[in-house]
């Protein structure tokens, strides 16, 4: 076990780090220009938001509607304070990014206690209003701009930060699912009334996964904040949220690699129907559509088994 | 103090206007096996129920060794030495074998949620303990060897093994088994017959169990509760239940 760890982590950590030679290289030479730069920032703030939202939808198995509005209160926090505070960048920057985290983090606790009382469509509900009403209390909240947005917010997100809180997100959820806690957050998923016949807290581990989602959800929207450099309420409506669902969706509930690859996919494939102008959401609409029907093909399925190197098959996922 | 592991005391309870189950005791002793028999609807899953805190009893007590288990919660009661199976099975189907004894395994570890993050020492070395007892109850029923299999991939009669080796995971005094030989054939019912007395010997625990197949009944429980529309009917040996002309008249009428 540890020791397979230990080739796991190696293998991982080589990953990452390669990558990153890869991406730089590319774009000092010129290869990768600010213009695709920027989309690859982003696809790692939905990296952050998507994976987050999977730990809610995919691994306790609730729908939740409100990820926006989490991802919301880590912006207005983290920019709050970066820019009310004029520390060095290095300092300042992941200082705004934990306050940001830990800003929804209580939002989620707080949302938690009423939406642990219920569960599927319900919990969607309270989710979906609880959104709505962060959303609303920030357009009412003079000193972060009100409905006229929020602007001056220093651009500290550069693409090595989104990177890497993107990297740090990926390993913190994949570890936390291997873990006890993990463990006990999928049998809730998997059959709530056995899970406490188990002995497993369920409240407990619901406001765990779900805290844990939300904080990381706050990270993504401090990533977000820094990088757009101007907020507004209107950013972070329910289309956002299911934005981010349909990208766990796509991934497959219950699957961290998943939610990384759709992530990307779903950021770059928009940029990608920049040709087709006014058709382009038409487009894009029918792009998900056959891209959800594909993922259930057996044929295709088949296909993908066979390019997946086998150490990569085994992955905890329900369907 | 007896050796009453279970002691259980008017236990009554409400649906509505329906009383389903009224004025119920029952003593388990320690190692004792005990069954629990009645008509279809006669209350005994009920009875399930109120003792591991699903439903909460209208009126009556549950005491396990002494202990008022009352108004606790279910995992409350499963951490206390209450565990339980399902009449239709309930495994968590999406995971393997071994990380659902794992799941019931939990409360013998302690670890921290960031040590279990940031995989530090105490991380590996809990996990290691729990998996090696994990394969230490699978063996029992020779379930190691499908360790690393989906739950729901496992034959019927395994998935009902599965389910003891998992309540047996929260290191139970008391276990509770609701129908453990449903939908098993002859041979399958005599190695679960002889599976239930061999753990019940090498664990040190009672067992509870409800079960129509009575030769199951007879051949292994050393004392019987037979209850009909929620009431005690007759208590006492195999011997003095079989002979026994309420027994008969309920379940083969006058």
């Amino acid at each position: 076990m540890n020791q397979k760890f230990k080739k796991q982590l190696l293998t991982d950590v080589l990953t990452v780090v390669i990558g990153y030679v890869v991406l730089t290289v590319l774009m000092r030479t010129g290869v990768i220009n600010d213009y695709i730069k920027g989309i690859l920032l982003m696809a790692c703030i939905n990296i952050v938001l998507t994976v987050s939202l999977n730990i809610t939808s995919g691994f306790l198995g609730e729908l939740a509607l409100g990820h926006a509005g989490f991802m919301a209160v880590g912006a207005y926090a983290s920019a709050l304070f970066s820019k009310s505070i004029g520390l060095i960048p290095a300092v300042e920057f992941p200082v705004a990014i934990l306050i940001g985290g830990f800003a929804a983090l209580i939002a989620g606790y707080i949302v938690s206690i009423p939406a642990l009382r219920l569960k599927g469509d319900y919990l969607a509900i309270i989710t979906l209003a609880a959104g709505e009403i962060i959303r609303n209390i920030l357009k009412n909240l003079d000193i972060i701009g009100g409905t006229k947005g929020y602007t001056g917010i220093p651009g500290y997100t550069t693409f090595a930060w989104a990177y890497f809180v993107a990297v740090i997100c990926i390993f913190a959820s994949k570890s936390l699912i291997q873990s006890r806690h993990g463990r006990s957050i999928i049998s809730i998923r998997e059959d709530e009334i056995a899970a406490e016949a188990s002995g497993v807290d369920t409240n407990r581990y619901k406001i765990i996964g779900f805290i844990f989602s939300a904080f990381f959800a706050g990270v993504g929207g401090a990533l977000y904040a820094h990088y757009l450099r101007f907020l507004q309420p209107g950013i972070f409506t329910l289309n956002k949220s299911i934005e981010i669902l349909v990208m766990v969706v796509l991934g497959g509930m219950g699957s961290i690699r998943g939610s990384v690859i759709s992530a990307v996919i779903l950021t770059v494939l928009p940029e990608l129907l920049r040709g087709f102008s006014d058709y382009r959401m038409l487009v894009y609409s029918l792009a998900l559509i056959i891209m959800m029907l594909a993922k259930h093909s057996d044929k295709l399925k088949l296909l993908l088994g066979k390019l997946q190197p086998a150490a990569l098959r085994k992955e905890t996922g329900h369907e | 103090m007896s050796n009453v592991v279970l002691e259980v005391r008017d236990l009554g309870i409400n649906f509505g206007g329906l009383r389903a189950v009224d004025g119920l005791n029952i003593d388990v002793e320690k190692n004792q096996l005990y069954g629990l028999i009645g008509p279809n609807g006669a209350g005994k899953t009920t009875v399930f129920n109120m003792l591991t805190g699903v439903y909460e009893p209208s009126d009556g007590t549950i005491k396990l060794n002494g202990e008022l288990l009352n108004k606790k919660k279910p995992h409350e009661i499963a951490r206390k030495g209450v565990s339980r199976t399902f009449q239709n099975i309930r495994l968590f189907k999406n995971l393997t074998v071994l990380e659902n004894v794992l799941i019931a395994l939990d409360t013998q570890a302690d670890y921290s949620i960031l040590t279990g993050v940031l995989k530090l020492p105490k991380f590996f070395r809990q996990e290691k303990e729990m998996e090696e007892e994990a394969m230490r109850l699978l063996a029992v029923f020779g379930l190691d060897s499908d360790a690393h299999t989906l739950a729901r991939n496992l034959p019927y009669g395994k998935q009902r093994e599965l389910e003891i080796v998992r309540a047996l995971g929260t290191h139970p005094k008391l276990l509770l088994l609701d129908e453990p030989a449903a939908g098993m054939n002859p041979q399958e019912t005599q190695s679960l017959m002889d599976a239930i007395e061999t753990l019940r010997n090498t664990f040190d625990i009672s067992v509870l169990l409800i079960e129509h197949d009575m030769k199951l009944v007879m051949g292994i429980c050393e004392k019987i509760t037979v209850i009909n529309y929620g009431t005690l009917l007759a208590c006492g040996t195999p011997e003095e239940i079989q002979t026994n002309p309420q027994v008969i008249k309920a379940y083969l009428g006058e």
